[in-house]
């Protein structure tokens, strides 16, 4: 079984915590975490629901691998209609909570209504209940995870929190778990923040059993370990660099994009790459690294744990920041560093630290400066529109002023804090905001690497290269390599990873994995936990089904085939240097076939005959 | 030989896969609340240290315990809880100056680490080889082998 069959409604305008049997009928199509809590949202809200309304609710889900011993299984996601995006948003994170949720026999929560004031939700084994959280608003995940731990006297106890980003209406604010872990995208923390929400604290002794078939799945676990520790990438490279050991090799190739997408090339990018953190500092001999950190269940081990050096001037007057720390992931150095023009390691770390301190996305910040240094630079807003903040590319200083700022919601952050579309509309240059249905663009130029512009264009929460993470394929030769200069294949490739990681995110598994498992290492493990006779073939139609799922809620959103598009300087401003130089992305080249290859008319919208297949 | 269990923390992860094989192997279910390893987490050292009974030989739980509950394995040298005896008193969690014996409310007895009868699960189930189960007479054998190879290679330099 591995589900706890169980979940908890949280009715935050009653303050009641209702305990309810989980539909086993979906989960046998939506398997767990994101499908089959997308299931649930897509039947409770209408989806033309306004984000920030009583209305929407909000979901964190674990999947039925979440809390056993297959490696990496402690994923959980949260899940709601995203204010960023107008979207359907699902932002996965690692860390401890989901299993911690799990353990204490819950399968899912999911938070409906507004508490008319301030609440947090403490959840011990099977009680539940909504306790006042006036002591903590105000407050930054970091101190609201003290003071939790303080109140309850427990060290143990596991933490999700939101900080005075979302409380401050941040679009881009997200769920902080285990002080830097986070279900960053699409403003799933806003969320949270609108519904007085201001942190879950979950201690579960219970376990997870119920494995189908106990025997095999630790076959197949120690099988899936085996493979994951033999691969060079998830074996030796994430370990070592995390997924910095990208930036290098990201940026030789000409798809690192530089100063808000101006340039595929940062001069600066050895700087702030993965080996970068593990060199001493000329200042103080010492290396930003400090070590690195699994999530709960993970043989890989990809976390960074940094810490900046006392003197540098980010945190030579803050002693709060001497400590180690959550360090610098490769989408997070790309966004406050290359993206940004900044090439100081400790200045980006910092800024890193405030995202998770203040519970920001780091991507969609960091890309939303770039676009203000960019509409700076164009002297279209100066330093009277930034309270003095010199917001040039390269400046240091600056990215950590207006990170501070745009966390405590002060000054011109409160304009960053609305995301990069919403900032450059209000300025009258729409042409320099680096998003597709209003999110931000990850660390993958889509001129250099094709199927990254389709995924983009395509993926159900706005720009993400979580979706389908064809990078694997067009860089690494995972699970085989192809021409990232081209676009011929790329919409079945597309399609295929994201189907493939709808699956694996409604498992409870990372999808890290999958630089070095198949299908054929993933089925085992679903199947001897969960009933169901979870072959290849119907966990590809799972997948299928939780991406038509998500289209069809965003088409009844008000999304149409004109919003799978990608910004005019990633389809008309050829690259600038490097391999992919004199390209753009062929989008227009790549969309017809992917939407014929879904089963989509030309208009972007499932047949009646796709969906009656998929049993929608 | 007596065996016992090596710990380098510079090696841990923090990932927990030994919690959950401890618990698997002596819960049947997968929960780091019931494991008899544990590891601590010094996060603004950024460094993991995973801690579980080291085994006295004079052991100070065997010799507090008032009903003769805890009682040598002469296989390994574990000091095992014989849970038909265990009264739950907890003498023993008091006794125990490491605090690696401690009482489980669900079953009004003690638990504490008993090497698996030979074949630790921590040990296999960890993936850096932070947890290692070596001869006990021998704790410094790999660090004097590495100071050996070392002083070879000053040898050769000279």
């Amino acid at each position: 079984m591995a589900w706890q069959r169980k979940i908890l409604r949280v009715d935050l305008t009653n303050g009641t915590c209702k305990s309810e049997p989980l539909n086993m009928e979906w989960a046998m199509q939506y398997l767990g975490q994101r499908g089959l809590a997308t299931k649930y949202l897509t039947e409770e809200i209408s989806p033309t629901v306004e984000p920030l309304s009583p209305e929407n609710k909000l979901i964190m889900a674990t999947g039925p691998l979440t809390g056993t011993m297959a490696s990496t299984g402690g994923r959980y996601s949260v899940i709601t209609k995203g204010p960023l995006t107008g979207a359907v948003a699902c932002s996965n994170s690692g860390g401890f909570i989901g299993a911690e949720i799990k353990s204490a026999g819950w399968d899912m929560f999911i938070f409906e209504g507004k508490a008319p004031q301030p609440m947090y939700l403490y959840v011990e084994n099977d009680k539940a209940q909504l306790l006042p959280a006036d002591f903590l608003w105000g407050k930054s995940v970091w101190e609201t995870d003290t003071l939790l731990h303080q109140k309850h006297q427990d060290p143990l106890l596991r933490i999700a929190a939101i900080g005075q980003s979302a409380e401050n209406g941040c679009l881009f604010a997200s769920v902080i778990n285990d002080l830097h872990r986070a279900a960053g995208r699409s403003g799933v923390g806003t969320v949270m923040g609108s519904k007085n929400l201001k942190a879950v604290a979950v201690r579960g002794t219970l376990g997870v059993g119920n494995i189908r078939n106990p025997k095999g799945f630790m076959k197949s676990v120690v099988a899936g370990k085996q493979v994951l520790a033999e691969n060079a990438v998830t074996g030796q490279g994430l370990p070592a660099y995390g997924t910095q050991v990208l930036m290098n090799v990201i940026n030789e190739m000409g798809a690192l994009p530089t100063r808000n997408w101006r340039e595929v090339q940062f001069e600066g990018a050895g700087k702030i790459s993965g080996e970068a953190m593990c060199e001493p500092r000329a200042t103080d001999g010492k290396a930003n690294l400090v070590t690195n950190a699994a999530c709960f269940g993970c043989t890989i081990a990809c976390g960074r744990i940094s810490r900046i050096d006392q003197e540098h001037f980010s945190v030579k007057n803050s002693p709060k920041y001497w400590g180690a720390s959550g360090g610098l992931e490769y989408e997070a150095a790309w966004a406050l560093g290359g993206d940004t023009g900044v090439d100081d390691l400790d200045a980006v770390t910092y800024a890193n630290y405030l995202c998770n301190e203040y519970g920001m996305d780091s991507i969609s910040f960091g890309a939303t400066v770039a676009a203000a240094m960019e509409l700076f630079e164009d002297g279209v807003i100066t330093t009277a529109d930034t309270d003095g903040i010199e917001l040039r590319f390269g400046n240091a200083e600056a990215l950590c002023q207006i990170a501070e700022q745009t966390g405590k919601g002060e000054g011109f952050g409160k304009e960053i804090a609305q995301g990069s579309k919403r900032l450059c509309d209000k300025y009258k240059r729409p042409d320099l905001s680096m998003t597709v249905k209003g999110q931000e663009f990850p660390a993958y130029d889509a001129r250099g690497i094709q199927g990254m512009g389709l995924t983009y264009a395509t993926s159900n929460r706005g720009a993400c290269h979580l979706r389908s993470y064809t990078v694997a394929s067009e860089v690494l030769g995972i699970p085989e390599k192809t021409d990232p200069l081209v676009a011929e294949g790329k919409p079945g490739l597309v399609k295929a990873f994201q189907d493939l990681t709808a699956v694996v995110d409604s498992s409870g598994l990372c999808v890290f994995t999958t630089f070095a498992w198949t299908m054929d290492d993933i089925q085992p493990q679903i199947d001897t936990a969960c009933e169901g006779n979870w072959s290849v073939e119907k966990l590809a139609e799972a997948g299928e089904r939780i991406w038509n799922l998500e289209r069809k809620f965003n088409l009844d959103a008000g999304f149409t085939a004109k919003d799978d598009t990608l910004p005019e300087r990633v389809l008309k401003t050829p690259a600038n240097a490097g391999p992919a130089k004199g390209r753009v992305s062929e989008l227009g080249a790549m969309l017809p076939e992917y939407y014929e290859l879904r089963g989509w008319t030309p208009q972007g919208e499932p047949t009646q005959e796709t969906l009656e297949r998929l049993g929608l | 030989m007596q065996r016992f269990l090596h710990i380098q923390p510079q090696k841990c992860t923090g990932c927990l896969q030994c919690e959950m094989a401890c618990s698997l192997d002596n819960e049947g279910i997968f929960n780091p609340a019931k494991s008899r390893i544990k590891v601590f987490v010094f996060h603004s050292e950024g460094q993991f240290a995973p801690f579980t009974c080291t085994q006295c030989n004079d052991a100070w739980c065997m010799n507090a315990c008032p009903v003769d509950a805890i009682q040598v394995d002469r296989d390994t040298g574990a000091k095992i809880v014989i849970d038909t005896q265990c009264v739950g008193c907890k003498v023993c969690t008091i006794a125990c100056p490491f605090g690696t014996i401690n009482y489980n409310r669900d079953t009004g007895k003690v638990i504490k680490c008993d090497l698996c009868g030979g074949q630790p699960e921590c040990v296999t189930a960890c993936p850096t080889d932070a947890i290692s189960y070596i001869d006990s007479d021998w704790a410094g054998f790999e660090r004097m082998r590495a100071s050996a190879e070392k002083s070879l290679a000053s040898a050769a330099n000279s």
